[in-house]
């Protein structure tokens, strides 16, 4: 019994995980290849000063800490809940 | 702004702030040994710090740990001079962190103990994996230490006028103290101190910049295009070679998850909830720094220009030291400079910390002694390799004098990314894993890497001067990553064997509930 459920808690996790790695590997190489395949649509500016380049560049710093606030959340609300129940 | 490039820095002259910052943080972190060296009796504080520091404070020593003067000195200088593509850097340095979280984090602090090989020998047999295991890891730490050694005799000569050797001996005594008399417990508090200290002088710096361009960081670029044209705002020539770029990608993603140094640190704080909460913190620090060095990469660009930030040191490393002697005067600078010193000796504490256990821990005790050290022998061993880590530091530092070493970092991390990280990975989510397989994707790892980046461009053409080179790519990782993996995988099922997959049903349990369980 206790097993299926860790087994079930298990499987929750690696399907989590799997989907947040595979967003990371994503943004950061379509991030890479953008600048390598398609330059001049980086160079455009969106505002004086702004290039699309350096606005994708800070996004992506920011969504990766944004891509680890979503697995805290889950994992401290959903994860966690599931591990207490597993204890008990 | 035209005054300061006819004016002479006085970088490279004795600056007796410098001097001053610089001799406040040794004595505080000595009085942190001191503290700490009164706490640490036991293997697990050596090692360890009692597993009693919280998330905050490991997320803080975890960035500390990471943020090394190459990033700081290296990125800022980068995009001083390049614009754009040195923050194709600031972003690469980021990535890895999500996946240390999603994937290693926690499943490491319920399964091992002090160090990586811990939780790949878990199941399977000790004396070889934990040999692989740690070929794999002093090999990385070997790399990194001597580019953070060469690194720190450079700039501190540049920046203090001290002789090159006299820096090196004086950061090798340094960090040898720390880490003998302190352990884990000072090496986090000097982690601790040096990130607030790092962080805290790249936003005053930040600061001081945007308070030039109307608090706008846009105005700031648009500044650095009026006078140096659009192509700084966009990418030049940088990513000319889209597999180099998903190459080196792949080596500081992954990289980042095989550090030995960094991996460690989960083993300091109580649980893997706290392990999983100091990494979202840790990102967020690595991650404002990252964004911080736009502003101070192009506001020396924009302030300083980067042809006097190149005839100060051709690679560009001085920008953010002249940044702040053109916002600050002196003061400023001597606080820069003795922050950039600090970084050094932070890390290379860490990376000696964590050689040390690879040695003592994973070599000695689990290898030569088959786990049966009393406890005070185990401490004497860890200090004894602690001593001869230290000391191989300092021959290798100044060994390496002079030389091109920049590649060793990027080599340490493809190490890291092929030798220890596949390993790590499969010994936690796949069942079949076996003896075999881990020694092959360990020993495979760690070689391939090795002799890939003696025949790439990086060793042939830019340090021995060779017309071509053998191999391509100029970081390995994108083909030795995936062979340590695929060798892994192959050779586990050659070698099957039930009584190791059978093993996995406790490392299923124990990864999620911890050892208790």
């Amino acid at each position: 019994m206790a097993d299926t459920r860790l087994a079930d808690l298990a499987a929750r996790r690696w399907k989590v995980q799997v989907v947040l790695t595979v967003a990371m590997i994503a943004l950061y190489f379509g991030f890479i290849l953008l600048i390598a395949y398609d330059k001049p649509l980086l160079a455009r500016l969106i505002a004086p000063g702004l290039s699309l380049g350096i606005l994708l560049g800070a996004l992506v710093i920011v969504a990766s800490w944004l891509l680890t606030l979503v697995y805290v959340r889950w994992a401290n609300t959903h994860y966690d809940a599931g591990l207490d129940g597993l204890r008990k | 702004m035209v005054l300061l490039q006819e004016a002479t820095t006085r970088i490279g002259e004795p600056n007796r702030v410098a001097m001053g910052f610089f001799f406040l943080f040794i004595a505080t972190t000595l009085g942190i040994t001191w503290w700490a060296a009164r706490k640490t009796r036991t293997t697990e504080h050596f090692y360890a710090a009692g597993r009693s520091i919280t998330p905050g404070q490991n997320g803080i020593a975890l960035a500390g740990d990471y943020m090394s003067a190459a990033s700081f000195l290296g990125i800022a200088g980068l995009v001083s001079t390049t614009g754009f593509d040195g923050l194709i850097y600031s972003t690469g340095w980021l990535v890895g962190w999500p996946v240390v979280l999603f994937l290693i984090a926690e499943p490491l602090r319920n399964l091992g103990k002090y160090t990586f090989a811990d939780v790949v020998a878990v199941r399977l047999r000790q004396t070889p994996v934990r040999i692989a295991a740690a070929a794999g890891t002093l090999a990385t730490v070997s790399f990194y230490l001597i580019a953070q050694m060469v690194g720190a005799g450079g700039l501190i000569r540049l920046m203090f006028g001290i002789p090159y050797e006299t820096a090196i001996v004086a950061v090798g005594v340094a960090m040898i103290a720390y880490v003998l008399f302190g352990g884990m417990l000072a090496t986090t508090w000097v982690q601790i101190v040096k990130a607030v200290l790092l962080l805290s002088g790249a936003a005053l710096l930040a600061v001081l910049v945007l308070s030039r361009f109307g608090w706008s960081p846009m105005a700031l670029f648009a500044a650095a295009a009026d006078k140096y044209g659009a192509g700084v705002l966009s990418p030049g020539r940088l990513v000319s070679r889209p597999l180099d770029a998903v190459s080196l990608g792949l080596a500081l993603m992954f990289g980042t998850a095989g550090l030995p140094h960094i991996l460690m640190r989960f083993y300091t704080v109580p649980d893997a909830k706290a392990a999983r909460t100091s990494v979202f913190y840790a990102t967020g620090l690595i991650g404002s720094f990252y964004l911080m060095t736009f502003i101070l990469g192009f506001g020396a660009m924009v302030l300083v220009g980067p042809d006097t930030i190149r005839s100060v040191e051709p690679g560009g490393n001085m920008a953010a030291p002249l940044l702040a002697e053109f916002l600050g005067g002196t003061p400023f600078l001597g606080f820069i400079a003795a922050v950039a010193f600090a970084t050094i000796l932070a890390v290379v504490a860490g990376l000696t910390l964590s050689g040390a256990a690879a040695l003592s821990h994973d070599l000695w005790v689990g290898v030569v002694r088959k786990d049966r050290a009393d406890a005070a022998e185990q401490l004497k061993v860890a200090r004894i390799a602690t001593v001869g880590l230290g000391v191989l530091g300092v021959l290798l530092g100044i060994t390496f004098k002079g030389q091109n070493v920049a590649f060793m970092v990027g080599l340490a991390f493809a190490i890291a990314a092929s030798g220890n990280f596949p390993a790590l990975v499969l010994s936690i989510f796949w069942r079949r894993y076996t003896t075999a397989g881990a020694v092959t994707s360990m020993v495979l790892g760690t070689v391939s890497t090795l002799v890939l980046i003696y025949l790439s461009p990086t060793l042939q053409v830019d340090v021995l001067k060779h017309e071509t080179a053998w191999f391509p790519l100029r970081n390995p990782a994108l083909v030795t990553m995936p062979l340590s993996f695929l060798a892994g995988i192959v050779v586990s099922l050659l070698t099957a064997n039930p009584e190791e997959a059978q093993g996995f049903d406790g490392v299923a349990r124990r990864m999620h509930l911890g050892p208790s369980a």
